[in-house]
């Protein structure tokens, strides 16, 4: 945590000439809502300060990392189809975006487009279906620390993936959405906005990663040479209901920062699984918030850390209880190794009418290194009084007697890490009800055990 | 997250954290005695009030000093409302009273006290007979010792047991090097008002392996409006002595807010035990802001109990430094929170050494519109080896508009150290209190009873005398709260 006084611009390099320019490169066919909207989420991003280290939300984190300057807004330059080494994990995906553009497409089969199912680019809907862009993109109240950085990324936005899943209609097979970034100095806003509507069925994949960084193990000893930001952000709406499952896995270069925001709006009878892979960047924050506003409502939330070197992960998120009978179940791992660190800090509020309320908030800290640090801020704000809310955390080494027995049958302490992690992991990981996710992640989670 | 108290919850939510005092019944419990004050520092702090107390009291210069030094820290340091409660704006600092004193020598017998001074503390409820088994009372009435008896069998032992003007004045070799420096001046806000103005609390030395027999005791009151109160505590426990300290506070309800701001410090020198019991039952118009922290060095234990009834906001964190090889720091804590109340209470554990030892146990219990929140701290840093910290934090809620929150933060470096914390919040099991009534109980007995249940554990860890009186005050607390 920096001491010294703040003397960092508010704006860094997105200044109002960048802006202005981003501005003219917007189709003219683009709303003038959306171009007003743009217009004001910019000017509350210069007149918010950088957070300062009174700021509660930011408590532990690295203010010094957060520098907004010796960017620049991606644009498509050398077309980069998606990379496919990294795509193929998840399977083909249905949209990649490389650099803010969209770079390839996959058709939806036939029949789901039939039935109504929307897959598409968020620049198309602008036209298309502006009244539902209108009602759910950054519509959710911004509570967890980053209002400056979500109008950032609403100033800056791109194109992204908008999918809309009619009612009634399950979709069998994931949907997979990746973003991109490549080029020093690179920003760049992926968003992914998904309706699920009632009784609708769908799982979505958002794989972020680094284009020129992905084929090769990044060496985190390695002098940086393409610092990139990221600012990503995706909004979740499960009508009465839906079952929708998100996974994210972020895996940006080892120089990026990155930004993730996730809101989520569960409705009535509603089921919401999200799970968030953390990778990549040097510094990376993810904010994550579940609103479960009618009875019946289920929100689990999942999050899988592997910190190494001198990385840090920023997680913050609030489930917030807004009608009664409804439930949140929140289970965040980290391993940790090296320097690397990690912030947990999550909140479950209870509304004052939300009774028979069935919250959990749970954040595990593997420490594998004498250098590591986890900080947990698990928090609860409860008004109401027939509740059942528990919170835990934990940090520590694995059972002594388990890492004896590993070493006893000649396994080295790396390839023990490896083992220990993923045997953490598992708790997790087997939540998901889709065998084929369950393996790419776990696929996606080797790598960065690779020397 | 604890900045989400305010600023993530809609405000209507929230109407007692602007006036808590709204619609309680004032005069529940309300008396005070006419008192003569011999000196009056009168309302609102300046440099010249504190050179007023310190020259009432004949301080040496360096005291003087201290608190000028105090009183600059505290008025550059801003209010901590950027995590705390917005209920600390409605503190007047210019028209609070910082010192009152009637000028008396403290007594040294009972037949010593005058007559009004004991009829308080019969209305306090300690009966003339027990004091014969209080090893020592030192009774703060407003800004100085009204009483203090020190049983000639600790007195023998070589225990010092004094009020802080009075310790500092002749035992300053012994005090002077602990005072101030677990709870440095410029620590919060309050502990630097507390530096400035403090008067009256105890100073307490407990030399080389002396075993304190029976507890010794302090009870707290403010009895003017207005009225500022600061002591000061100050507890050494020499290598390998143990030793017991009660306090306990009440005061009359006012019409308008008053302060209480004390600092407590303890030192547990090698392999030393020591043990600090509050009872805290303030009256609902009481800002309670205490910083209470303790040293424990190698083998030494430090354990903090405290129980919180009254006062209209409470923030109070126990806190044990574990600056030694096998230090153990412990915080028991019960908090109570009625209509118009806010305890925002917890524990801090900073861990030091290799091998150090945490346990945190915390229940509380939200009555009506009342608020209780617990905060705290457990620091384990680097190349620490063998470090472990327990944590539990079990909350309870009566009435369906009962409100309570915990904001823990726990930091752990390197891998050879365990943390584990866990909370939850239920309310009284129906089938429990069904059973009850079936068995002939009122529902208000019955959810007394519950309570009491709920707070048993911890309860049972108390001296008598002190569950005794938990008890009756919950029940107290617990009539009128359901039906």
């Amino acid at each position: 945590m920096t001491t010294l006084p703040e003397t960092k611009s508010p704006i860094g390099s997105f200044t109002a000439a960048a802006f202005a320019t981003h501005l003219a490169a917007q189709p003219s066919s683009a709303p003038t809502w959306w171009l007003d909207r743009k217009r004001a989420a910019y000017e509350s991003f210069a007149a918010i300060p950088l957070p300062t280290r009174t700021n509660e939300s930011w408590r532990f984190s690295t203010l010094a990392g957060l520098t907004l300057d010796g960017f620049e807004v991606g644009t498509a330059g050398p077309s980069r189809p998606g990379s496919d080494a990294t795509t193929s994990l998840f399977g083909l995906p249905a949209l990649a975006f490389a650099n803010n553009t969209l770079a390839s497409r996959t058709a939806l089969p036939a029949d789901l487009a039939a039935k109504g199912v929307i897959v598409t680019t968020l620049s198309a809907a602008l036209n298309s279906h502006p009244d539902l862009l209108k009602a759910h993109f950054m519509a959710q109240p911004q509570k967890l620390g980053s209002e400056k950085f979500a109008a950032l990324h609403t100033a800056f936005i791109g194109d992204g993936a908008f999918i809309y899943i009619p009612r009634g209609v399950e979709v069998p097979a994931p949907i997979v959405i990746t973003h991109s970034a490549s080029g020093a100095g690179t920003a760049v806003f992926p968003h992914t906005l998904v309706i699920a509507e009632e009784n609708a069925k769908v799982t979505i994949v958002d794989h972020f990663v680094s284009a020129d960084s992905a084929s090769t193990p990044d060496n985190p000893n390695s002098k940086l040479q393409t610092p990139k930001f990221a600012l990503g952000a995706n909004d979740l709406y499960a009508a009465h209901g839906s079952a929708l499952t998100y996974v994210a896995a972020q895996n940006w270069s080892r120089d990026t920062l990155s930004f993730q925001f996730n809101s989520t709006v569960v409705r009535r009878d509603a089921c919401v699984q999200s799970l968030n892979l953390h990778l990549g960047a040097r510094q990376a924050r993810h904010e994550s918030l579940s609103q479960l506003q009618a009875p019946g409502a289920f929100s689990e939330m999942l999050a899988l850390t592997v910190a190494e070197g001198a990385q840090e992960f920023d997680q913050r998120t609030l489930q917030i209880h807004q009608a009664p009978n409804t439930k949140s179940d929140l289970l965040y791992k980290n391993a940790l190794r090296d320097t690397a660190k990690t912030i947990f800090s999550g909140l479950i509020v209870v509304d004052p009418d939300a009774q028979k309320t069935d919250a959990y908030q749970s954040n595990r800290n593997l420490m594998l290194s004498d250098d590591a640090e986890a900080c947990s801020l698990p928090g609860l704000e409860i008004q109401a009084n027939d509740v059942r809310c528990t919170h835990g955390a934990t940090s520590s080494r694995i059972d002594p007697e388990q890492e004896f027995y590993l070493q006893s049958r000649g396994i080295a302490k790396a390839d023990a890490d490896e083992l220990l992690t993923f045997g953490f992991f598992e708790e997790v990981l087997a939540r998901l009800a889709s065998e084929p996710l369950h393996d790419a992640l776990h696929e996606l989670i080797k790598t960065k055990f690779k020397k | 997250m604890a900045n989400s108290a305010t600023d993530t919850l809609p405000p209507a939510a929230d109407p007692a954290t602007d006036n808590p005092v709204v619609g309680i019944d004032q005069t529940k419990g309300d008396f005070s005695y006419k008192v003569d004050y011999e000196f009056d520092a009168g309302t609102g702090l300046s440099e010249k009030t504190v050179r007023y107390i310190s020259s009432v009291k004949k301080e040496a210069p360096w005291i003087l000093e201290f608190r000028l030094n105090a009183l600059k820290k505290f008025l550059s340091m801003p209010m901590p409302t950027h995590w705390a409660t917005k209920d600390l704006e409605n503190i007047h600092f210019d028209k609070i009273r910082y010192y009152l004193s009637q000028g008396q020598k403290p007594k040294r017998t009972w037949d010593e006290v005058p007559d009004d001074i004991k009829k308080t503390f019969e209305r306090l409820g300690i009966p003339e007979q027990e004091r014969k088994f209080l090893a020592g009372v030192e009774a703060q009435f407003d800004s100085e010792a009204a009483y203090s008896n020190i049983k000639d069998l600790v007195a023998k032992q070589g225990v010092i047991f004094a009020n802080s003007t009075e310790a500092l004045r002749e035992h300053p070799e012994i005090f002077r090097k602990f005072f101030g420096k677990v709870i440095p001046t410029g620590d919060n806000k309050f502990s630097a008002l507390n530096s400035a103005v403090f008067s009256g609390g105890s100073f307490i030395y407990v030399p080389k392996g002396v075993k304190v027999a029976q507890p010794l005791q302090a009870y707290f009151r403010i009895n003017a409006e207005n009225f500022g109160q600061f002591e000061r505590t100050l507890i050494i426990a020499d290598e390998g002595s143990e030793v017991v300290y009660m306090e306990g506070c009440t005061a009359p309800k006012f019409s308008t807010s008053t302060l209480h701001s004390a600092v407590v410090e303890l030192v547990a020198l090698k392999g030393a035990k020591i043990q600090y019991i509050t009872v805290q039952n303030w009256a609902n118009n009481v800002f309670n802001l205490v910083t209470k922290r303790g040293v424990a060095h190698e083998e030494a234990e430090i354990k903090w109990i405290d129980c919180n009834i009254g006062s209209r906001l409470t923030m109070k964190y126990p806190g044990v430094v574990l600056k030694g090889r096998k230090a153990r720091g412990e915080v028991l804590s019960i908090a109570l929170a009625n209509d118009g109340q806010h305890q925002d209470t917890g524990a801090k554990m900073i861990h030091a050494a290799d091998e150090t030892t945490s346990n945190i146990i915390a229940k509380s219990i939200s009555v009506g519109q009342g608020r209780s929140t617990y905060r705290g701290i457990v620091h384990i840093p680097r190349h620490l080896k063998g470090c472990k910290n327990n944590t539990e934090c079990d909350a309870l809620l009566i009435n369906s508009n009962s409100r309570t929150d915990t904001y823990p933060a726990i930091t752990v470096r390197g891998d050879k150290n365990a943390t584990q914390h866990e909370a939850s919040v239920s309310k009284v099991n129906e089938e429990m209190i069904f059973y009850m009534q079936s068995r002939g109980l009122t529902e208000g007995q019955a959810m007394s009873l519950a309570v009491n249940g709920f707070i048993n554990d911890l309860a049972r860890q108390f001296p008598m005398e002190y569950s005794v009186e938990l008890k009756r005050l919950i029940d107290l607390e617990m009539e009128g709260s359901v039906g």
